[in-house]
């Protein structure tokens, strides 16, 4: 990396992904332009020319999560980055990834939507479709960086899960994280923990793409190196090709679900604020999260027991935190720039009277303030008297 | 990844909106008094852009929030200072800004100015006349917001200028920095001493920085 580490340094959102991903050993980027995620690309152009990788940029965003797949089953650490029109053609592909198991990373840096939307404008319409935006039921994991430091600690974080689950991670940014400079101190190679794919310990007769194994995720080898497998989307058996039986097909969709399900405490990451003795819980995530924990300070200077849960991993969604939280409090504030995507989960997972749970949608792409997050909290408490 | 003893103090923290339009310079102005405001002087920033979608032309705006603590105010809707370097920009932002709050304007192109307390420096001409190139504009406009608020060191401002830009640029870079610090440093000294006990205290003397 041409950047140091130890020291103070200005960096974007953006700037401070591109070298989170080099730092978690990114070799390949492919990607197509698209405001506001178009710096990553540009410091990956620079960058991995000269460490032995690869940039291209591609014709369009399927073609290039198409690429980062390839690049992939290669064996490299494989990564792009778009905002939501690119997001929504790379769906196909993100389907693909789960299906056939390959890992990578996508980073979509929100902007208004839909369609073109508002392209310098920021968002956080896209929680959903991270989560459901392919067909069919396969494991999503998205993450939620709210400050220039996160961008780097949570993109090494995505590269990590995608390796070791051998899974697409989506980092889920808005154009406001991506675009903003403060001050980081990005940590040397030693201080960052890497993980890498399992690689088969079998001779290459006996290797088996899918293999089941006691952890879920089978050993992965690298095309081209002498290892034969096949790689379909259409549902198959643990040596990769096409089946039907329903035992493979059910035991196939199993594991997927089991990425999630057995290991959820690793798929864990929130941040509480405050939370020890709240009784009002702000539920906010990404950018947000800044001005939702500005918000508890505010609230707390007047008496007001506030706290804040910020989902760092947004999916799986953190259930255990959220329904510990639900039992404690008496008022849920959920502040988004959308209609309500993530607190609808929230209310899913709770049992609490009308009203008591309550958004704050912002269309307005001039984001959410601390000042804004406050007034909707006491007007949700004075109202309860 | 639970505080302990949460520190529910808000750090006392400065607004400012750089604001014009597109090619002028805004946003390396911003990245530059951010770079200078978070590496150089030890404080805390964050910096945010705002632009539309056209590459020239348009509305354009950059904003920094300064603080010695944290800075979690990522967007603000009102400003300590505000700098326009167009008309368009003052007529559009000056209600941004908040009661007591300093206007700087380019006079070059901003002839109507809504207020008698604005620094008025015709930024535009003494960039022409004295560096011999427009583009510079914004490091005297950057320079004059720090001559007259004090809250960003000279010092840390040629040393941003210095670690930002190819070096070929860095002198004229300095030299507009210079310059429009020193015309805001003589604007202040300028004032009756009536108007100039009125001027807030921008700098954070007194107040302890976070690392």
């Amino acid at each position: 990396m041409s950047i140091k580490t130890g020291v103070p340094l200005l960096l974007s959102g953006n700037e401070a992904v591109a070298y989170g991903a080099l730092a978690a050993g990114a070799k390949f980027y492919g990607g197509y332009p698209i405001t506001p995620s178009t710096e990553i690309a540009e410091v990956m152009a620079a960058e991995l020319p000269r460490i032995g990788g690869k940039f291209i940029q591609m014709e369009d965003e399927i073609a290039s999560l198409g690429a980062v797949i390839g690049a992939s089953i290669a064996g490299l650490k494989s990564f792009t980055a778009t905002s939501g029109p690119g997001f929504s053609l790379m769906q196909e592909h993100i389907g693909f990834a789960a299906m056939a198991e390959v890992p990578c990373v996508i980073v979509d840096v929100m902007r208004g939507g839909p369609s073109t939307g508002l392209p310098t404008k920021t968002s956080q319409s896209d929680v959903m479709q991270a989560k459901y935006g392919s067909h069919g039921d396969y494991p999503s994991i998205a993450i939620a960086p709210s400050s220039v430091m996160e961008c780097f600690t949570l993109t090494v974080k995505a590269f990590n899960l995608s390796e070791k689950y051998r899974i697409p991670v989506i980092i889920l940014s808005d154009e406001i994280v991506g675009h903003m400079r403060e001050k980081v101190i990005l940590p040397g190679p030693d201080e960052i923990e890497v993980i890498d794919r399992m690689q088969p310990e079998v001779p290459p007769e006996w290797y088996q793409h899918y293999a089941d194994t006691i952890t879920g995720v089978s050993p992965m080898a690298n095309f081209g190196e002498g290892y034969r497998f096949h790689i379909t989307g259409l549902t198959h058996d643990v040596s990769g090709f096409p089946t039907e039986r329903s035992d493979e097909t059910t035991a196939l969709l199993e594991k997927f679900r089991n990425k999630e399900n057995h290991n959820t405490h690793d798929l864990l990451m929130v941040d509480e604020f405050c939370m020890e003795d709240a009784d009002f819980c702000i539920v906010a995530y990404g950018s947000v999260g800044r001005s939702a924990r500005q918000a508890v300070k505010m609230l707390r200077q007047e008496g007001v027991k506030a706290g804040m849960i910020r989902p760092q991993i947004l999916w799986p969604f953190p259930k255990f935190p959220v329904e510990n939280m639900l039992e404690r409090v008496s008022h849920v504030l959920v502040p988004e720039m959308n209609v309500g995507q993530l607190r609808k989960e929230v209310e899913r997972l709770a049992c609490m009277p009308r009203g008591m749970i309550q958004g704050l949608n912002v269309l307005d792409p001039s984001f959410i303030t601390a000042e804004q997050i406050h007034d909707k909290a006491m007007e949700m408490i004075s109202k309860q008297k | 990844m639970v505080q302990a003893v949460p520190d529910m103090t808000i750090a006392p923290k400065v607004a400012i909106r750089l604001s014009g339009t597109g090619g002028q310079g805004l946003l390396l102005a911003g990245r530059i008094l951010a770079e200078a405001a978070a590496i150089y002087d030890g404080l805390n920033a964050v910096q945010s852009n705002s632009y539309g979608p056209e590459a020239r032309g348009g509305a354009s705006r950059s904003e920094v929030v300064i603080s010695p603590g944290e800075v979690d105010d990522l967007r603000c809707k009102r400003f300590d200072v505000l700098l326009c370097l167009s008309q368009k920009a003052c007529d559009a932002y000056y209600s941004s800004l908040v009661e007591g709050g300093v206007l700087i304007v380019d006079s070059t192109n901003v002839t109507v100015v809504p207020t008698s307390r604005a620094l008025e420096l015709p930024m535009t001409r003494m960039a022409i006349e004295e560096c011999g190139n427009r583009v510079v504009t914004n490091l005297i406009a950057v320079g004059a917001i720090c001559g007259y608020t004090r809250m960003v060191t000279l010092e840390a401002l040629v040393a941003a200028v210095e670690s930002s830009l190819r070096a070929d640029l860095v002198p004229m870079n300095v030299k507009a920095i210079k310059l429009g610090y020193a015309a805001a440093e003589k604007f202040v000294q300028d004032m009756s001493e009536k108007k100039r006990g009125q001027v807030r205290d921008y700098s954070f003397k007194g107040t302890q920085a976070t690392p």
